[in-house]
């Protein structure tokens, strides 16, 4: 199950996924962040309410890292929980992606600046 | 039923000699004796029990054939008394023609023959009075059967018995008789030829009868006749009550004749209606459904033309079938329903999106006044048409409207059955591929690697579906060193198991040319980017193995971090060293994430490499089995041979999960120094 919600405020998204992400969820999650770069505005994704996510979630992350980086959106996760963050690391993603323990935390990164 | 035939003319022949003999003695006398009398009553009763079984034993129930028997039965009678007839006219006046004893054996050979035949159309009246019996009517048919042997019995016993007896007697079978001749349900069942036929048959029986009747009577005022035949009870009912059933039949059957098409028409829909619904096991086509749909609506309405038209076929080609018109004057047709007052309806019903409905209309401008158009749906989809044309103005009422509906049901129903079962074999069919795909997966994994000296190794691999992405190997690359990978493909499946595939071939060709795990690595990332689908990637760890330095060299490519167990310090761990997955950045910065560890091992020294089906495999609470427990349950058996150290950490994992059916491929890979 995986429900996925996505806000604009002061110009950024943010996208907040609950749920798993498995194999079959992943479609959601894949439709939800394509729609978000289609709005070409920066993204925040809050996974502080998921709980799992498969090798298949993980791919949808990857996939958008180079067009993110072309279209020069900011993308920041925030929010991961200990398994979550453990699985990004284990692969390594979290050293091509910008992972903040907070959403606050993740709102500073932004307005940052570069 | 040989024997009863032949005892029945054994009887016949004592009573005729019986009788004849009390004439030579009496020749004054009127009557017979009851011994012939007693033979007489046999006969009739063996008669009676041959024809009932021959009969009624037979499974044909042709009604012509039965009533071809009786025809056939009188005609043979008739012929042997007009024999009889004959012979006096041509010898009545001479001596032989007057003796008596003569006439009295004509007189028994007529009254064989006749009850024979009384007794066998009795038995066919029978048995198409009982065709469809309710359990009432068999009781009173028994009823009426027992009658008549009473009857029988009666006139054996009953010589002396005043006439009113008797009469009443006769007026009991024959009320009975009336009420019995009342079932006349297979008349029914006849067409129309068949009805006319029928009607001769049985008027020829009438007339037989009358005959007969006339012939018995013509002996009964000759006072040498030693038998009264006629007025016996048992043959007068039966008589009468054949009579009486002949003569309703056939007004019941020509009262019938009018309605017998429309009856007809019944039975040919029902049998429509069933080969739509067989057509299906009869192994027919989905085109000869539409086709027998097409055939069946058109004769059941007397529909002057027809076409049906399916868009969406099993083979997604439309269908077309037109009856009486071409595709021009169909579209002809079709034009002229736009111009005419139904349009709106129509378009919604050509639209495959809005809920289509059968609409009726009358057409201008065409050869054709009325159409009626049905819907054929599959799965709630409308799938075609069905259109229905006639000639009239309003061609088309209620119950045809119902009939058509019907039969587009069936069809539907048919059609439905039809895709499942195919759709039922395709998968049979894709299930088999599967099986072949898990055989030659089974093969890209290494055998035989438990046959290295150097170092004892294990490995246990187990997909969740047929295929899976899990892939582990092991290459000698000389003497001394050995080259190692495990890798777990992103997803599960078939493409992950593709996926596998590829990484079985980088991993036979790239390690041959280098055994440098960064080079390994970044070699690989590079095959990988072109080939890789966009969202998957493949996590690994890759090994060298120096058996001569006793040196492991190893980067980790996201892969799962390995556990190793020191021998010397009884404890375990995991290497933590950074790396990232294949295909995950398709670049040249890929070899900034590759870091390169290298530890020397010594004997008793255990590394298990695994995928994270192990790690992440939940139980019901939704706790993974997790890095401590793999811990715990290796350190426990470090002094196990691999196998036995893979065995204690799979049942410690089906123990954990509750269950041996994980839900992703899972694979274990132990080697002990």
């Amino acid at each position: 199950m995986i429900e996925i919600k996505n806000t604009i405020e002061e110009n950024v998204q943010h996208i907040r996924v609950i749920g798993d992400v498995d194999a079959s969820s992943s479609i959601h999650l894949d439709n939800a962040m394509r729609e978000a770069i289609s709005k070409s505005t920066d993204i925040i994704v809050d996974l502080s309410e998921l709980s799992y996510i498969s090798s298949a979630g993980l791919g949808v992350f990857m996939s958008y890292l180079q067009e993110l980086e072309t279209n020069q959106q900011k993308f920041i996760l925030c929010g991961l929980n200990e398994k979550v963050l453990e699985v990004f690391q284990i692969l390594g993603l979290d050293q091509l992606l910008v992972i903040k323990e907070n959403l606050a935390e993740a709102r500073q990164q932004l307005d940052a600046p570069v | 039923m040989r024997l009863s035939i032949a005892l029945a003319v054994i009887c016949w022949v004592v009573f005729t000699y019986f009788d004849l003999l009390f004439l030579l003695k009496n020749p004054t006398t009127q009557g017979s004796p009851l011994i012939s009398r007693i033979f007489l009553a046999l006969f009739l009763a063996l008669v009676y029990f041959y024809y009932r079984y021959s009969i009624t034993k037979s499974d044909n129930f042709n009604f012509l054939d039965l009533l071809w028997k009786v025809f056939v039965s009188g005609l043979v009678t008739t012929l042997v008394s007009l024999g009889i007839s004959v012979f006096y006219n041509l010898f009545g006046s001479t001596a032989i023609g007057k003796s008596p004893l003569l006439s009295n054996l004509f007189y028994h050979i007529n009254v064989g023959m006749i009850s024979g035949f009384l007794i066998s159309t009795f038995i066919i009246w029978k048995k198409l009075i009982l065709y469809q019996k309710s359990k009432l009517l068999m009781q009173f048919w028994s009823l009426f059967e027992y009658s008549m042997i009473g009857a029988l019995l009666f006139d054996l016993l009953g010589y002396q018995i005043p006439e009113p007896i008797a009469g009443a007697m006769f007026i009991f079978l024959l009320l009975q008789a009336i009420v019995l001749t009342f079932n006349l349900k297979w008349v029914a069942y006849l067409n129309f030829k068949q009805k006319w036929k029928s009607i001769l048959f049985i008027f020829l029986v009438v007339v037989y009868l009358w005959y007969f009747f006339r012939l018995l009577w013509g002996y009964e005022d000759k006072d040498f006749i030693s038998g009264i035949f006629l007025t016996k009870v048992f043959i007068a009912a039966m008589g009468s009550f054949i009579m009486i059933y002949a003569l309703i039949a056939i007004l019941v059957i020509l009262f019938n004749l009018p309605t017998s098409s429309v009856f007809e028409r019944k039975i040919k829909e029902a049998m429509d209606f069933q080969r739509l619904s067989q057509s299906i096991p009869a192994g027919q086509t989905e085109e000869q459904v539409y086709e027998i749909l097409l055939d069946s609506s058109m004769s059941a309405v007397f529909a002057d033309a027809a076409w049906i038209e399916i868009e969406a076929s099993a083979e997604n080609k439309p269908i077309t079938y037109y009856r009486n018109l071409n595709r021009q004057e169909a579209s002809k047709v079709k034009e002229s329903i736009k111009n005419s007052t139904v349009k709106k309806i129509l378009k919604t019903e050509f639209d495959k999106v809005s809920n289509p409905q059968k609409i009726t209309a009358s057409l201008k401008n065409s050869d054709y006044k009325t159409i009626i158009v049905f819907p054929v749906m599959v799965k709630n989809i409308q799938i075609g048409s069905l259109a229905l044309l006639k000639e009239v103005n309003e061609g088309f009422n209620r119950e045809m409207i119902n009939i058509i509906n019907t039969f587009v049901n069936q069809a539907s129903i048919s059609i439905e059955n039809f895709r499942l079962i195919n759709e039922a074999l395709e998968n049979e069919r894709y299930k088999e591929e599967l099986k072949i795909a898990k055989r030659v997966q089974k093969a890209l994994l290494p055998e035989g690697i438990e046959d290295i000296s150097e170092f004892e190794l294990h490995a246990y691999s187990v997909a969740a579906d047929e295929v899976g992405g899990d892939y582990y190997d092991i290459l000698k690359i000389d003497d001394y060193s050995y080259t190692f990978i495990i890798a777990d493909v992103s997803g599960k499946g078939t493409s992950a198991a593709f996926h596998m595939s590829q990484m079985k071939g980088i991993f036979h060709s790239v390690a041959r040319i280098t055994s440098d795990p960064k080079k390994f690595l970044v070699h690989a990332n590079d095959a990988l980017s072109a080939c890789l689908e966009k969202t998957s990637f493949i996590t690994g760890s890759f090994f060298l193995i120096d058996t001569r330095k006793q040196l492991l060299r190893f980067s980790r490519a996201g892969h799962c971090p390995s556990l190793y167990y020191c021998s010397q310090e009884k404890s375990s761990r995991y290497f933590q060293n950074k790396g990232l997955g294949l295909g995950i950045v398709r670049n040249k910065s890929y070899s900034n994430y590759v870091q390169v560890n290298e530890i020397n091992y010594f004997k008793g020294d255990i590394i298990i490499l695994y995928t994270d089906g192990i790690t992440e495999a939940i139980n019901s609470d939704n706790d993974q089995f997790g890095y401590d427990r793999l811990k715990n349950s290796l350190e426990l058996r470090a002094e196990l041979p691999p196998v036995e150290i893979k065995q204690g950490i799979i049942d410690d994992l089906y123990e954990f999960t509750g269950s041996n059916n994980l839900n992703d491929d899972y694979t274990l890979v132990i080697i002990k120094f």
